[in-house]
């Protein structure tokens, strides 16, 4: 598609950010709500080139960063476990538990598999059926699709030996939350595009409405995101709120129908909770009663889980938005990509790692990280 | 993890009762299953998430963008070059 390339024109980013200079008046508070467009924000050093009234805060839209310790420990566990394959995207690797994580589980003996797509470890399954084959289903809206028609397959064709541990998550719920928290700051969202590629735009108008919050479909090249926060910062200074589609080449009102009628055939609305926040109601997704064979949490008994968070990771506090990563005392010293102590460091999705990959300036230890030590 | 990115159709065809195709992304070629776009055709161009296309990338609306874009484009002159306006202000404030 020859119009693809120039979403990276930076004529047409000048143009933005001149439209959004000329219209704000007054200071406003953004939230975007995914880490795939808080990655772009921070490499491309978006938050700086905007004017000074407009601030964005990261929210919590990384699923690596949210998966709660309980089902990390769940999965270290199940995969420690002799005749087990455990398959899992590659960012879930480095993510720490109370007291290890996958890849000290792999280097242990255990048979732990990255792979690109739920299919693959379907296929594992299919060729190893003496094995019991073990997918760590974690994701929003967008990764909760792939993992239901596996899981789906895996009924349809008699692949028994395949289960998932699933810890999906949903966004509507947690904007909910987060608009409900009585910190909050937010004033204005910069919704995620591809989990409205398959979700649609129908869950937001009611949650723009009740909180009077204007809800922008954003993607995620640079030229995207400067468009959906000069959407926002437009309707913010009309005192509109309604919901927007600033990312219309990818995202329909309806999603993908497809999509959205195998989610609600395989999975169920559950309660969830989200790491470093808690349990946020309605906000995930578990295996509905009829794949409860493929349910790694009823055939792997897996119980008496005591789970430890290390006391000086902050990450709650930065996936509310409450404060930025290198405000935490242990960023870029104690906790760095490759000693991760909280889970948004470990993503490259995640607002820690974000900061630490490419704001080394401006933060204290970044000079000392950035020394060619090791 | 969440990230998906646009492709295009070089090849359609089943496999194990499931419909795939082979995609283009930019020069690295991977199989992607179609089952949620299975009117997806050669030559076009879907956003894939995990081996999924997940939704078409719609050209039209993509042009209506940029034309967009590009009337903001003019606004430049305007107001000078806040790019580097922006930069060396926040540079100078540090
Ligand atoms: S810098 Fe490390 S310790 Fe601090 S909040 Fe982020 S992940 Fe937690």
């Amino acid at each position: 598609m020859k119009y693809l390339e120039e979403f990276q024109n930076p004529e047409l980013a000048r143009g933005l950010l001149a439209d959004i200079r000329a219209t704000v008046t007054r200071p406003w508070a953004l939230m975007e709500v995914c880490g795939g467009q808080t990655h772009t924000i921070i490499r491309h050093g978006i938050d700086q080139l905007l004017p000074d009234e407009v601030e964005l805060i990261h929210g919590p839209g990384c699923p690596v960063c949210v998966t709660p310790l309980e089902v990390i420990d769940k999965a270290l566990e199940i995969a420690a476990r002799p005749g087990v394959i455990f398959c899992s995207f590659g960012d879930m690797l480095r993510v720490p538990g109370t007291d290890r994580d996958l890849f000290r589980v792999r280097g242990e003996g255990g048979d732990v598999r990255v792979v690109y797509s739920p299919l693959d470890a379907l296929r594992i399954a299919e060729q190893n059926p003496q094995r019991e084959v073990v997918f760590f289903g974690i994701g929003f809206e967008t990764t909760a699709p792939p993992n239901a028609m596996a899981v789906h397959q895996a009924r349809k064709r008699g692949i028994r030996n395949f289960s998932m541990l699933v810890s999906h998550v949903r966004v509507p719920p947690a904007i909910d939350a987060i608009m409900n928290s009585p910190d909050c700051r937010v004033q204005g969202f910069l919704a995620a595009g591809h989990v409205c590629s398959v979700m649609g735009t129908g869950e937001y108008p009611e949650l723009a409405e009740r909180h009077r919050v204007p809800i922008v479909v954003t993607g995620f090249e640079p030229l995207d995101i400067l468009e959906g926060i000069r959407l926002t910062v437009r309707q913010l200074e009309r005192g509109e709120h309604t919901v927007e589609n600033a990312y219309a080449r990818a995202v329909r009102p309806e999603g993908n129908p497809a999509a959205r009628d195998m989610l609600e055939d395989v999975f169920e609305v559950a309660d969830r909770a989200w790491r470093g926040i808690g349990v946020i109601p309605a906000s995930g997704w578990r295996l509905s009663e009829r794949y409860r064979d493929h349910d790694a949490e009823y055939r792997f008994d897996v119980h008496s889980i005591a789970t430890c968070e290390p006391a000086r990771c902050r990450s709650g506090e930065v996936l509310q938005g409450l404060i930025k990563p290198h405000q935490c005392e242990a960023f870029g010293a104690d906790c760095t990509p490759r000693t991760p102590l909280g889970a948004t460091m470990v993503s490259s999705e995640g607002a820690c790692a974000a900061y630490y990959l490419y704001r080394r300036l401006g933060t204290p230890a970044a000079p000392r990280e950035a020394s060619p030590v090791g | 993890m969440c990230l998906a990115v646009p492709g295009r159709v070089t090849e359609v065809a089943e496999r194990d009762g499931t419909l795939m195709a082979v995609m283009d992304f930019g020069g690295v070629v991977k199989d992607v299953c179609l089952e949620y776009l299975p009117d997806l055709a050669v030559g076009e161009y879907a956003i894939v998430h995990v081996g999924f296309a997940l939704q078409r990338l719609d050209e039209e609306s993509a042009r209506r963008t940029l034309d967009l874009f590009a009337e903001l484009g003019l606004l430049q002159e305007e107001f000078g070059d806040p790019w580097e306006a922006a930069r060396a202000a926040k540079e100078a404030g540090r």
